[in-house]
């Protein structure tokens, strides 16, 4: 299967893709190319212009900046797995990483990448969520910040407007508890449904596959908060949500597992 | 549009087309048709290859994105000497049935023996996850990549 005919630049710096991205709305950016080519080869993606910024090597980095971690938007997720530094600030982000595809796809995906599609199936998007990160993204009018519970608007649509590219993502460093639930039937495969909990402070928690994108489980936040138990926060777990039905599961059984996950997630968090 | 990549160590410059995927850039530009295409969705890893000595899956690769790097294939192992001891190692633990998944197994465990020279088994069967053998003959695959680590001086 070959992608339909495309026109090909390769971006120098980010000002350079921001610059063709903002001119032409058929193009798109080209990160590791691991959710888009596979939509490309299918036929499902037909852009007319592809913005490579894989070579812009500044755009990868994971940095220590005092009160949290700095993580350039083309880092892979092989260099989040095998991270020292994210290994002992955030565990967690290292251990969701280690969890996508297998290590050929973790050798070329990238966590802006993942996050800028948006596919609330997911790992790494329900892990910033949980880690209440921030996003910089920056566009033909210069740059801004946008909260990862903001981000997140409609299956496969994201908050970034046109001719903006995602650079970094910004998660605070892990003091208490953490926990990632993927409930898979085989080792490669994208999370049945996932659940993420993160203690920093208040204990967030969030949603991968419960709904058309990466969700918050604000119910059973809110239940914590309010003194309520781990059992009855994992009671709210699929609350008002829509998860979807597949050949792995409908939505009766992903509303089933989201509690038990949750719960799992919780009693893991929670004994730390 | 024109590329230039180095391939098993010999430089090449070839014009493709933007759309051409690496795996096909491998097999019908070079002519190397050592690597396979299984599934072409990225998901049974017949198409592994090394990119700078990291396993990708090249049917998931553009080739215009391999512009200027180095790419290692199956054809690439074997020196004058003999055979790479990872493909030693599967010929010796029956490693192969069909032998259809197993250029992408050899340079998947290429990658990941590099990266982690003396791995337990479990390491092992987690490494090749993204790799899937129809034969089914995945404990002799497994043996071998052991045997190899071995062979290789990083026996546990
Ligand atoms: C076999 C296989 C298994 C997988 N399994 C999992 C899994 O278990 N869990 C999981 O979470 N993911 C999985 N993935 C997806 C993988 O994580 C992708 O790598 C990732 O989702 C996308 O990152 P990328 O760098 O490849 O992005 P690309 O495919 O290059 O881009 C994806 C989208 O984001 C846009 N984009 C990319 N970078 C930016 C940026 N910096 N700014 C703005 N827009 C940008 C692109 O225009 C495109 O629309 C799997 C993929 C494959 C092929
Ligand atoms: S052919 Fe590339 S992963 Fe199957
Ligand atoms: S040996 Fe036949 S597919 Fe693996």
């Amino acid at each position: 299967m070959f992608p339909a005919s495309f026109e090909y630049v390769k971006a120098n710096s980010i000002r350079d893709a921001i610059s063709i991205l903002s001119d032409d709305d058929d193009a798109k950016v080209l990160a590791g190319g691991h959710s888009l080519l596979p939509l490309m080869k299918l036929r499902l993606a037909a852009p007319g212009t592809l913005v490579d910024i894989g070579g812009i090597r500044e755009l990868s980095y994971i940095e220590d900046k005092g009160d949290h971690i700095a993580i350039g938007a083309l880092t892979r997720h092989h260099d989040i797995e095998h991270s020292g530094l994210l290994k002992e600030s955030v565990p967690f982000l290292s251990y969701v990483a280690s969890l996508v595809g297998d290590p050929s796809v973790r050798h070329r995906g990238t966590i802006g990448g993942s996050i800028s599609h948006g596919d609330g199936a997911s790992d790494l998007p329900a892990a910033v969520l949980a880690l209440d990160g921030d996003l910089v993204v920056e566009g033909p009018s210069g740059e801004r910040i946008i909260k990862a519970s903001e981000f997140f608007i409609g299956f496969l649509e994201t908050a970034l407007g046109q001719g903006e590219i995602l650079k970094e993502i910004r998660v605070p460093k892990i003091t208490g508890g953490w926990s990632y639930q993927k409930f898979n039937r085989r080792a490669q495969d994208w999370a049945i449904v996932g659940v993420a909990a993160v203690s920093v402070g208040e204990t967030k928690v969030s949603l991968v596959n419960m709904g058309s994108v990466p969700l918050r489980a604000y119910a059973t936040e809110e239940t914590l908060k309010n003194g309520g138990s781990i059992e009855e926060a994992s009671e709210k777990a699929s609350e008002g949500l829509q998860p979807p039905s597949d050949l792995n599961a409908s939505a009766e059984y992903r509303k089933h597992l989201a509690k038990v996950l949750v719960n799992r997630a919780l009693t893991e968090t929670l004994a730390q | 549009m024109q590329i230039s990549t180095t391939v098993n160590g010999l430089s090449h410059t070839n014009e493709v087309e933007a759309r051409t995927l690496l795996v096909h850039y491998i097999r019908d530009v070079l002519r190397l048709t050592g690597t396979n295409v299984g599934c072409d969705t990225s998901s049974c890893g017949a198409c592994t290859v090394l990119l700078n000595g990291e396993s990708v899956k090249s049917c998931t690769v553009l080739a215009v994105q391999a512009d200027g790097q180095e790419i290692t294939t199956i054809e690439g192992m074997a020196s004058e000497s003999g055979l790479h001891p990872i493909q030693k190692a599967f010929q010796e633990n029956h490693g192969l049935q069909c032998g259809y998944c197993t250029p992408g197994m050899v340079m998947a465990a290429a990658s990941f023996l590099h990266e982690n020279p003396s791995p337990t088994e479990k390491e092992v069967r987690e490494a090749l996850e993204g790799n899937l053998c129809r034969c089914t003959g995945y404990h002799n695959i497994v043996k071998s990549v052991l045997a190899a680590a071995g062979e290789m001086g990083g026996a546990r």
